[in-house]
């Protein structure tokens, strides 16, 4: 099943008619992607709450949108597979320290390849490329925090 | 808030704790960051996938995802939440309300971790976290109990069914907040009751101990609120009555708790600070008890070892800021408040505004909050997460606000209540605010002579009206 003209435009008049400013809709092979205002304009849908003692932040919080490090808005290359955090934990580059890294930029990569190991209060977790390709970027680096499903590495994926 | 705890607030800013985890979402996380905002402690929030837009995400920080959507697998993870505190450099965690809050392995896992716990100690949190241990130590403190017995056996449980008699009630051991308990009328049910209690206890709680509690036909639940210093020094900031339910899901609740004798209220008070004295308490907790209206007498039900959903009505009497409280006894300053510093004045009454279909079986009612409109104006206090644009997502509990009114007295403190959720205006879920019009019109209500049973007769009531023919 596949989107008609017709479709497209039924879904933006109901994304006119709605509160949101984007939609962003997979079917299959097929994305579609709807913004309005374009730009770097705030929500515009924040009302302040009122409480005894107002939430004296939220103005200034509300007039820079939540910067999502799993969720930057950016258009991959379909041939780059990115390996996220599956938990949240400390990203390491190498079963020790001073110890060989897993992979480098350039290391050819099979679907069970360690490509590093995210520690949780002691307690180690591999992760796995899942993909057969080349690492093109190692994004966090070694022993710093990665958040739930925050990209850690790229690879671009072989035949 | 009132001048009072603003006065406590710049000797905070002193302490150890400079920034703090928030290992919560919903109200009580934008609730949390409010105090620290005006403590000037630094936030970091722990935040699931699906609260990463959310209201108390845009407010604190710095936000750290740590993990999908269901709770299980984020909200619930102690390795994962002291893990993010580490890594953040935070001093202390907050746990807010349900989720971790009452886990001794987070409070556990935090002391040895050298992360500070903004709440009791590991022990004290097992000590009230089980209900039959509870008891024991209610008995120990002079603190009179619910007549009832814990049963092992089948031929326990129907020789402690006789003494106790019908009806009565099977409560699971690792049961609270209303669940896992099961009203029997007649003791011939008993075995039946009890086989299906323990089954089901196994399945939600993974542990099949049930006891047996007589069953108080017309009970108001009344708690006190208590802070200790964690070396034997407790105080009270008066009580709430918390009678208006359903299904053992509280609605509203209101302080001082109307028409209770004053030397009833005074033994509650007393018997709350007994408890928490023996056990040397640290932190915000709250003694639950059971009012038995046709006796005039009262039984401990159990301990609350966190902040309560209901703590603002306390604040909006007292002035004191609970929040900034909890802070000031986990960095170390003890307890700044003596029991004659607690001077309430007036009456508070607070409505759980819940995104929920009360025409569907009070059906949980998820979905996007397109615009809203709270309440606002002198006596009136709104603890929200929920902006135009919030999700309400399906994972977690309905809550989307608590609308709170404070006056001189309860008639007027109702009235001003009434007219706030009439004001009110939310689209996009479905709300119980009509029907906490129809509760705060209600006679029965007003006359603040009610009991537990209340909301379930009132929803009889409104059905039969429904049903009636016209004319």
């Amino acid at each position: 099943m596949s989107l008609t003209a017709a479709d497209v435009e039924e879904i933006m008049r109901l994304v006119e008619q709605s509160g949101f400013d984007e939609l962003e809709l997979e079917m299959g092979g097929t994305k579609l992607t709807l913004r309005r205002d374009a730009g770097d304009k705030p929500p515009r849908h924040i009302t302040p709450v009122s409480t005894d003692a107002p939430l004296e932040k939220l103005p200034a919080a509300a007039a820079a949108p939540v910067t999502a490090a799993a969720a930057p808005a950016r258009v991959l290359d379909p041939n780059i597979h990115e390996v996220v955090a599956p938990l949240l934990g400390t990203f390491y580059h190498s079963p020790k320290p001073g110890s060989a890294p897993f992979v480098q930029v350039g290391t050819e990569v099979e679907e069970d390849t360690i490509v590093g190991i995210i520690e949780v209060m002691k307690l180690m977790n591999s992760v796995r490329a899942n993909v057969r390709g080349t690492v093109t970027e190692i994004l966090v680096a070694d022993g710093t925090l990665a958040e739930y499903g925050e990209p850690l590495v790229r690879i671009r994926k072989s035949g | 808030m009132a001048n009072r705890s603003c006065a406590f607030a710049s000797r905070v800013s002193a302490l150890a704790i400079r920034r703090i985890l928030i290992a919560n979402r919903g109200e009580i996380a934008a609730r949390i960051i409010r105090t620290c905002v005006k403590l000037n402690i630094e936030t970091v929030l722990a935040a699931s996938e699906a609260d990463r837009s959310s209201l108390p995400a845009r407010l604190a920080d710095r936000v750290v995802c740590i993990g999908p959507a269901r709770s299980s697998e984020s909200y619930l993870k102690v390795e994962t939440i002291v893990h993010a505190a580490l890594a953040t450099r935070a001093d202390a965690i907050h746990p807010g309300y349900g989720f971790l809050s009452e886990r001794a392995a987070l409070a556990g896992l935090c002391e040895a971790s050298g992360v500070i716990f903004i709440g009791p100690t590991a022990a004290q949190i097992e000590a009230v976290g089980d209900k039959l241990r509870a008891r024991s130590e209610a008995l120990a403190a002079d603190v009179p109990v619910v007549p009832g017995s814990a049963v092992a056996t089948l031929e326990e449980a129907v020789a402690a069914g006789r003494l106790i008699g019908a009806p009565l009630l099977v409560k699971a051991v690792g049961g609270g907040g209303g669940r896992g308990i099961k009203r029997v009328e007649r003791l011939e049910d008993l075995p039946a009751v009890l086989e299906l209690a323990a089954a089901e206890a196994v399945a939600a709680f993974g542990d099949a101990r049930v006891y047996l509690e007589r069953f108080i036909a017309s009970g108001r639940h009344v708690e006190v609120q208590i802070l200790g210093d964690g070396h034997g020094r407790v105080i009270h900031l008066g009580e709430r009555d918390c009678s208006a339910q359903r299904r053992y899901q509280k609605l509203v609740e209101e302080t001082p708790a109307p028409g209770l004798p004053e030397g009833l209220r005074a033994d509650l008070h007393a018997a709350a600070i007994r408890f928490a004295e023996r056990l040397a308490y640290r932190g915000a907790g709250t003694v639950e008890f059971l009012v038995d209206r046709e006796r005039g007498t009262f039984h401990f039900l159990e301990m609350n070892a966190r902040i309560q959903v209901e703590h603002p009505i306390t604040e909006a009497v007292t002035g004191v800021d609970l929040i900034a409280e909890q802070i000031a006894i986990a960095g170390g300053s003890g307890l700044r408040l003596s029991q004659s510093d607690v001077r309430p004045s007036g009456c508070a009454i607070e409505c759980r505004v819940n995104a929920e279909d009360v025409e569907n079986e009070f059906r949980p009612s998820p979905g996007v909050v397109r615009q809203v409109t709270w309440p606002s104006g002198p006596g009136i206090r709104v603890d929200t997460h929920i902006v135009a644009g919030s999700a309400v997502p399906p994972f977690y509990d309905s809550l989307l606000a608590k609308i709170i009114a404070h006056g001189p007295d309860r008639a007027g403190t109702v009235e001003l209540l009434r007219e706030a959720i009439a004001s009110t205006h939310l689209d996009g879920v479905h709300t119980n605010l009509a029907f906490h019009e129809m509760m705060l019109a209600d006679a029965e209500f007003r006359a603040g002579a009610f009991d537990t049973g209340f909301v379930a007769r009132l929803l009889a009531r409104r059905t039969a009206t429904e049903h009636a023919p016209d004319g």
